[in-house]
């Protein structure tokens, strides 16, 4: 059986996923990146194989991705997270036609097309809103958990209007909210509604179609994809391994170089 | 390599730098003497009317990409920002403010104080940075108003009553222009002189779109973004002068000669792109590296157009009607520069055959209203004609404050993946 990995070296968390040669997940892990990229990304690999009860050996080909890919020491190759969550993505949703990628300090809308290619893809520039970071913000404001954001959020009913688009300044205004006596699940309401229409925005500079699949760490929050879903007028696919979107296109790549080498002409076009 | 290569291949890039050097250091010798220069943007410069004055021509805008590419713009970003300009505003503009205010230094020489200023709508900062000068030094400004096209695809030519009238309507300023050039100068016209200004531009137009069209050879000759950025330098600042007519010259004969002999770039050419935008000058070398690090080579370039003042298009002057043709070359250069930033979806679309386009990499500038403000549909309109990938990144022309080169290597080494996966599949 041939293995092969992603890393994704994100700015927030590294990932890692191994699949087999039938592209299913054998294994997966998740760390915080911190300071020390290289090992924080040999830290996610041996804990992959260790989930996956598998010898490094046996993995027969690892590409880097994220931010951090080039700190792939013992990877073979890199692929930028773009293309790699977009494959990821039609993996999971072979319907797929946008992808909204929710990252901690990054959120990417990507087209892609009936075959699986990216057409256009589109990010935030050099500012967080819109990113997992705001809801960082909010999480540190209010005191609650990053876990437990989106069921807070839920409940909310009346949500208030967060104009500002600086994740700094995001802070203050869910302060100013709190002073006004405004309910904490309403804030945190209003702050995914921001949030959504950030990456909506996104999203239809790239030009929205179904199927929309949603990845990134930010997807496992309920109340983000509720928004999303408002904002957008369908309803977006997630996967429980929405998460590991990037590693998991990373892995896919490296599939399709071991496919090559073994029968060439016959694998999926990788990077 | 034989002898005839080794003289004639990278000539271009030799020379320019020399004459661009020899041209800055006769800008320092008439500040250090006092004389003060005619100063006039790229588009419309209109540097064959104000060498017959002998003004010493300066071009703010190069100057101020000067101190990017020189790694000093952010002294001068910040030193016009302590005087009170905005960070929002034309970096081009505050890096001018500030070589005013230390007396035309610059990283590379010196200007001369303006005597004149001479310059076009063709962009809508020139009017109010020409106003800068004009309360700086308390100088004559002089703006000519050039009427763009009408819409996209809707130029008017010789025989149109809408062409006559706009050609009409440039020649009398240039009429009014020419006693204020007296006044400056303390010179008399001599249209004699002017005749032998436009010759030499003659020739440099000619020349010019003659090497643009070369580089459809493949491998490309040039890349349009880096070594297009030397051939510009002496488009602009030495047009109308002999040097400057002989330089081009010479730059057709090495182009023809590496297209008869398949030479290209340095670049192991990969992917064949064209360039939209003004390039990212604070990290110049890095950010074409970006592409040519993946075999992507520029082969085109709105920016060889616009800022070579529109003369790509090889308009040429009828040297029996000197005035007016000049005014016919001024409307129709400059007319063609506004429609290679507004309206460049048709040019683009119809040179990606002849050209072998691959990709078309649009590069909007933070701090350039004019080039950037609707570049994001010009590139909706071209991805609807034509099935052609194409990358969208933001950054500046000036600011290394607003450039995140990380964030830039993403979108780019992404881009590439794109285009190397749609390769393989025509392949396949």
């Amino acid at each position: 059986m041939a293995y092969a990995s992603g890393v994704d070296v994100g700015s927030t968390q590294t990932k890692a996923v191994v699949v087999d040669e039938d592209g299913h997940i054998v294994a997966r892990a998740l760390t915080d990146t911190g300071a020390n990229v290289v090992q924080a990304a040999e830290k996610a690999f041996g804990i992959a194989l260790k989930d996956g009860d598998l010898r490094e050996e046996e993995v027969e080909y690892v590409i880097g991705t994220g931010y951090g890919r080039y700190k792939v020491s013992f990877g073979n190759t890199q692929v930028t997270e773009i293309s790699c969550h977009a494959r990821g993505a039609v993996h999971m949703f072979p319907e797929t036609r946008t992808v909204i990628d929710m990252g901690g300090q990054d959120t990417k809308a990507i087209r892609v097309s009936e075959d699986g290619e990216i057409v256009d893809f589109c990010m935030n520039d050099k500012c967080a809103a819109g990113t997992g970071r705001f809801l960082g913000a909010a999480s540190s404001a209010l005191d609650i958990p990053l876990g437990e954001l989106g069921s807070t959020a839920l409940r909310g009913e009346r949500p208030v209007k967060i104009s500002t688009t600086c994740t700094v300044f995001a802070e203050s205004e869910v302060l100013s909210w709190l002073g006004k006596g405004k309910k904490i699940e309403d804030i945190l309401l209003g702050v995914h509604k921001s949030i959504a229409a950030r990456s909506t925005g996104l999203a239809r500079r790239v030009g929205v179609e179904e199927q929309v699949t949603f990845t990134g760490g930010v997807a496992k929050n309920e109340a983000m994809i509720d928004t999303l879903n408002e904002r957008l007028g369908v309803e977006v696919n997630v996967s429980d391994d929405s998460h590991f979107m990037g590693a998991l296109g990373a892995a896919l790549f490296g599939l399709d170089h071991i496919l090559a080498s073994r029968f060439p002409g016959k694998a999926k076009v990788a990077s | 390599m034989t002898n005839q290569t080794e003289s004639i291949v990278g000539r271009g890039n030799k020379d320019g730098a020399m004459l661009f050097r020899k041209w800055f250091q006769e800008l320092t010798d008439f500040a250090e003497a006092g004389t003060p220069g005619a100063y006039v943007f790229v588009m419309g410069s209109l540097t064959e009317l104000l060498r017959t004055f002998d003004f010493p021509i300066v071009f703010p805008e190069i100057n101020s990409l000067q101190t990017a590419v020189r790694r000093a713009a952010d002294d001068y970003l910040n030193e016009a920002e302590d005087y009170g300009y905005s960070p929002d505003i034309c970096g081009y503009v505050k890096a001018d403010v500030t070589t005013q205010l230390r007396k035309g230094k610059l990283p590379m020489g010196r200007i001369p104080k303006p005597g004149v200023a001479v310059y076009t709508n063709a962009c809508n900062t020139y009017i109010k940075w020409a106003e800068i000068w004009e309360r700086m030094h308390g100088i004559d400004s002089f703006c000519l108003d050039v009427p763009g096209t009408r819409y996209e695809g809707g130029a008017t030519w010789h025989g149109d009553p809408v062409f006559e009238n706009d050609r009409k309507f440039v020649e009398a300023q240039l009429r009014e222009l020419i006693p204020v050039c007296e006044k400056a100068s303390g010179k008399k016209f001599d249209i004699d002189r002017l005749r032998e200004t436009m010759r030499h531009a003659n020739t440099m137009s000619r020349a010019w779109k003659r090497i643009i069209e070369l580089n459809q050879a493949t491998p490309s000759l040039f890349n349009a973004l880096s070594d297009g950025t030397i051939f510009l330098g002496v488009a602009n600042g030495l047009r109308g002068t002999e040097a400057g007519a002989q330089y081009f010259e010479d730059l057709v004969e090495e182009m023809e000669y590496k297209a008869a002999n398949g030479i290209g770039t340095l670049t192991d050419e990969q992917y064949r792109l064209v360039f939209v935008g003004v390039p990212c000058y604070p990290i110049f070398r890095r950010f074409t590296e970006l592409f040519t690090d993946w075999g992507g080579t520029f082969v085109n370039s709105t920016y060889l157009w616009f800022a070579s003042g529109g003369s790509n298009i090889g308009y040429e002057y009828d040297l029996d009607n000197p005035i007016e043709s000049l005014a016919e070359g001024l409307l129709i250069n400059v007319r063609d520069a506004m429609d290679s930033m507004f309206f460049p979806t048709e040019m683009l679309s119809n040179m990606i055959d002849d050209f072998q386009v691959d990709g078309v990499v649009y590069h909007p500038i933070k701090s350039c209203r004019t080039t950037s403000t609707g570049m994001a549909d010009n590139r909706r309109a071209l991805m609807e004609k034509r099935d052609v990938p194409s990358l969208f990144i933001e950054s500046d022309m000036m600011d290394k404050r607003v450039v995140s080169e990380a964030q830039m290597k993403n979108r780019v080494d992404a881009f590439f993946e794109g285009l190397a996966s749609r390769k393989s599949k025509v392949a396949v």
